[in-house]
C-alpha cells in the first residue's frame, strides 16, 4: 500500500523475473501433482493395480501454475493493491452501492421465502446460509472484537445442539425453553473454556480451543448411555408456531389458520425463526459495541497491557466474549437440532468450526456486513460448483487464495468507530491490531 | 530531604530483584500530595522497574507502596492487582513506548479509560443493553469529559482520527489524557517527553503544571528531558543502579556530586570515594 504511494512510476516490467518465477511456479506444482494428479491407479481385471498416466490433465495444470506465477511477478508491489486498478468513479459507486448492501440483503432475506416459495432447495439452502451467518456473527464476537483466535467453536455450536435434543427428549421441555437454555449452557461451557485459557493468546490459545473442540466431539461420540454415541439422537421433536404443530390434523397449524395443509410452511417458519435469531444476534452485538463491554473488547484485542493499566478487569472482559460468543453459538445449535431432527458428532467435527472461522476471517473480521457476505458467498459457492463434484474443494481452495491475495483483510476490512464527535468515518484496516500481527 | 508532612505515596525499602539481578535496592521516598516528584537516573537504573511496582505489573520482592487518598482512605498497593490499583487506587499511568489502542479512535481511547463508571451506568452492560436513558446520559457526560480533555492537550480536532495514524508527539499527549480520564490521584508519566522537540516540551510542562494546579493531580515522573525536570519539579529523586543517590528540590540536584558522578562519570580516584559513599 504504501510501497505504492512512494513509487508512483510503474517499474519496468520485469520479463526474465516474471519467467522465473512462473517456472518456480510450475516446478513446485509439477512436484505436488505429478503423483496426486498425473497417475490414476485403478484395479484391473485380475485385481492387480493398473498405472494410467494423465500427462494431459497434469500438464493442464502445470501450465496454470506457470500463467499464475508469471502473472503475479509482473503486477508491482507487495500485495496486490486491486484498488490501483479500479477508476475513482467506479470506486465511489461502489461506496454507495456498499451503503445499501445491508438493507439491500436485509430485503432479500426478508423476502426470500415469498420469492421461493415452491423452490424447497432454495429454502433449505437459505436456511443453511442463515445459521452460518448466525454461527460467524457469533464466532466474530470471540475472533474479531475481543481478538481471541477460537478454532473450536464448533464445541458450542454441538453443547447446543444436544442441549436441545436431550432436554426436548427427556423432559418434554419445549423449543421456546430449550432455547434459552441450551444459549445459556452452551455460555457456561464458554467459561469453561476461558478460564484455563486466560494467559495464552495468539497460537497457543488456537491450539487449545481446538484441542477443546476435539474433546466436546470425542466425548459425544463416546459416552454411549447419554448421548447414543455414534448412533447420535433421532426424532427430535419438530419445533412448533408457538404451540401449535406443523401437521396435517385439525389442531395443526394450517387447520387452525384456515389453510391447506403444506410441508413448506414448517420450512418457511423454520427460515423466518433462524432469520430473526441471527438478526438478534446481530443487534446484540451491534448495541454491544457501543457499551463499554465491547469497548473494552475490541480494546483488548488492541492491547491488554494497556487495559489493565486503566483498570479493565481482563479476566471477566475474556470470558464475557467467550461467554456471549459460545451463547449465540448454542442458540444456532439448538435450532439445527430442531431443523434436522438427527444429530450425530458427525456433524460437529473441526471442518465446521474451520468454515465458521474463515466466514468471519473472508467477511473482515468485527464487520458484520462482511460475514454476512462471506457466508453467502462461501455456502453459496459450495452449492454452485457442486456439479463439479471432486474438483468443488479444489475450485474453492483457489477462490479462497486469490481472495486472500487481492483482499488480505476481508471483504470488509474497514471498522467503524463506535463513538463519534463529528462525521463518521471508517477506520482503515492498515492499523486495527489483527492486520498489524 | 525529610519525609513530607501530607504524602499521597510512601515507598518504604522496596526491592524488586529478577533472579540475581537486583534492579531496585531498597528504595525508600515520598511524593507529596499535589506536587510533581520527579524520578531521574542514567539508562537502566530502575526507575520503570519502580513504576511498575507502584502500578502493579510487578510484584515487589521487598516493600511496602503506600497510597492514600485526601479522605484518608489508604490502600497497600503492593498487595492488589494491576487492574485494581487503577480502579480503586485510583493510579494512572503512561508507557515508555506508547500503548494506545492503535486501531480506535482517539475519542474511544478516551472512553475506553471511563470503563469503570461506565460500566456501572449501563448497570454491567444489562440496562446498556436495553438503551435506558440512564446509559445514555452517563455516555453523553463520559463524550463530555473527553472533550474536555481532548482539548486540553490541543487535540479535539483529531477526536474521531484512528490514534494509530497519529504523529508520535500528539500519541504522547493523547495517552496523557487517556490516563486523566480515568479521575486519577496520582498520575504516574514514564518519559512523557521522550521523542517531542523543545517547543512540544514546553508545552508539556504547561499542561502539567495545569494539571497539578487545575485538577489537584499528583505527578510521578520518570523523564531524561533536564528542561523538564528542573522546569516542573517540586522534588528530584535520582536512581543510580537501583539505589537512591539524592532526593531534594531541583535546584539542589545540579550541584550534588553523586549526582553528577552517576550522570557524567569521573575520574578514576574519585570512582572508589564516590562507590564508597553510595554504600557500592
Amino acid at each position: 500500500m504504501s510501497q505504492a504511494a512512494e513509487t508512483p512510476a510503474r517499474p519496468a516490467i520485469d520479463l526474465l523475473g516474471a519467467f522465473k518465477s512462473g517456472a518456480l511456479a510450475a516446478i513446485v506444482a509439477f512436484g505436488l501433482f505429478s503423483l496426486l494428479i498425473g497417475v490414476r491407479t485403478d484395479q484391473g481385471p485380475t485385481g492387480a493395480l493398473e498405472l494410467t498416466p494423465r500427462l494431459a490433465v497434469l500438464g493442464v495444470l502445470v501450465a496454470i501454475a506457470f500463467v499464475g506465477g508469471f502473472v503475479r511477478a509482473l503486477v508491482p508491489g507487495e500485495r496486490i493493491d486491486i484498488g490501483a486498478y479500479v477508476p475513482d468513479a467506479l470506486k465511489t459507486a461502489g461506496a454507495q452501492l456498499g451503503r445499501f448492501a445491508g438493507p439491500a440483503l436485509l430485503l432479500f432475506a426478508l423476502a426470500e421465502p415469498v420469492l421461493f416459495y415452491h423452490n424447497r432447495y432454495v429454502l433449505d439452502l437459505g436456511i443453511l446460509v442463515l445459521t452460518y451467518v448466525m454461527l460467524g456473527w457469533g464466532l466474530n464476537i470471540v475472533v474479531g472484537l475481543a481478538g481471541l483466535l477460537d478454532l473450536g467453536y464448533v464445541a458450542f455450536y454441538a453443547v447446543g445442539a444436544y442441549s436441545y435434543a436431550l432436554l426436548a427428549q427427556n423432559f418434554g421441555w419445549s423449543f421456546w425453553i430449550c432455547l434459552p437454555v441450551a444459549g445459556c449452557l452452551a455460555a457456561c461451557w464458554g467459561l469453561m473454556l476461558g478460564f484455563p485459557v486466560l494467559r495464552l493468546r495468539g497460537d497457543y490459545l488456537a491450539i487449545v480451543t481446538l484441542a477443546f473442540g476435539e474433546i466436546i466431539r470425542l466425548v459425544l461420540l463416546n459416552w454411549q448411555s447419554l448421548t447414543g454415541g455414534p448412533n447420535g439422537i433421532s426424532s427430535i421433536p419438530r419445533p412448533s408456531f408457538f404451540g401449535i404443530p406443523f401437521v396435517d390434523e385439525d389442531n395443526g397449524f394450517a387447520a387452525t389458520f384456515g389453510l391447506e395443509y403444506s410441508a413448506t410452511h414448517r420450512i418457511v417458519f423454520l427460515y423466518y425463526l433462524i432469520l430473526a435469531l441471527a438478526l438478534l444476534t446481530n443487534w446484540v452485538t451491534l448495541r454491544l459495541r457501543r457499551l463499554p463491554i465491547g469497548r473494552a473488547w475490541e480494546a483488548l484485542r488492541e492491547d491488554e497491557i494497556a487495559c489493565r493499566s486503566l483498570g479493565i478487569n481482563t479476566t471477566t472482559t475474556k470470558l464475557t466474549a467467550f461467554a456471549m460468543g459460545a451463547m449465540f453459538g448454542g442458540i444456532a445449535g439448538s435450532f439445527f437440532a430442531t431443523r434436522q431432527g438427527f444429530i450425530s458428532p458427525e456433524s460437529f467435527t473441526f471442518s465446521e468450526s474451520a468454515l465458521v472461522l474463515a466466514i468471519v476471517v473472508l467477511g473482515g473480521m468485527g464487520s458484520q456486513l462482511g460475514v454476512a457476505i462471506a457466508a453467502f458467498a462461501m455456502l453459496g459457492g459450495f452449492e454452485l460448483f457442486r456439479q463439479f463434484a471432486q474438483y468443488r474443494m479444489l475450485i474453492f481452495g483457489l477462490a479462497m487464495v486469490l481472495i486472500m491475495i487481492w483482499r488480505p483483510r476481508g471483504l470488509v476490512s474497514t471498522r467503524t468507530p463506535s463513538a463519534f464527535l463529528g462525521k463518521p468515518k471508517e477506520v482503515p484496516a492498515e492499523v486495527v491490531a489483527e492486520a498489524r500481527r | 530531604m525529610s519525609a513530607p508532612a501530607d504524602p499521597i505515596l510512601t515507598v518504604e525499602h522496596l526491592s524488586m530483584r529478577f533472579g540475581g539481578l537486583v534492579a531496585v535496592d531498597d528504595l525508600s521516598f515520598a511524593a507529596t500530595r499535589g506536587h510533581i516528584t520527579a524520578l531521574i537516573g542514567p539508562n537502566g537504573a530502575g526507575k520503570t522497574t519502580v513504576f511498575n511496582c507502584i502500578t502493579g505489573f510487578y510484584h515487589p520482592t521487598v516493600g511496602m507502596i503506600r497510597l492514600a487518598h485526601a479522605d484518608g482512605t489508604a490502600f497497600l498497593l503492593e498487595r492488589l492487582l494491576d487492574f485494581r490499583i487503577a480502579k480503586l487506587a485510583h493510579v494512572a499511568r503512561t508507557f515508555q513506548n506508547i500503548r494506545l489502542f492503535p486501531g480506535m479512535t482517539v475519542l474511544e481511547n478516551l472512553l475506553v479509560a471511563q470503563h469503570n463508571p461506565l460500566m456501572k451506568a449501563s448497570g454491567f452492560t444489562v440496562l446498556g443493553l436495553l438503551g435506558l436513558a440512564v446509559y445514555r446520559r452517563a455516555e453523553h457526560a463520559a463524550i463530555d469529559r473527553a472533550k474536555y480533555w481532548l482539548d486540553r492537550v490541543g487535540l479535539l480536532r483529531r477526536a474521531d482520527d484512528p490514534a494509530g495514524d497519529l504523529p508520535y508527539g500528539e500519541q504522547r499527549r493523547v495517552e496523557i489524557a487517556r490516563a486523566m480520564c480515568t479521575d486519577p490521584v496520582l498520575l504516574c508519566l514514564d518519559e512523557p517527553a521522550a521523542g517531542l522537540n523543545a517547543r512540544e516540551s514546553a508545552e508539556l510542562n504547561e499542561l502539567l503544571l495545569g494539571m497539578r494546579a487545575e485538577h489537584k493531580t499528583s505527578i510521578l515522573l520518570i523523564e531524561h528531558d533536564m528542561s523538564v525536570v528542573m522546569g516542573i519539579s517540586d522534588r528530584v529523586v535520582v536512581l543510580d543502579y537501583g539505589v537512591k543517590i539524592f532526593d531534594g528540590t531541583a535546584a539542589d540536584v545540579r550541584n550534588d556530586p553523586k549526582v553528577i558522578a552517576a550522570y557524567l562519570g569521573v575520574e578514576d580516584e574519585e570512582v572508589e570515594q564516590a562507590e564508597a559513599e553510595v554504600g557500592l
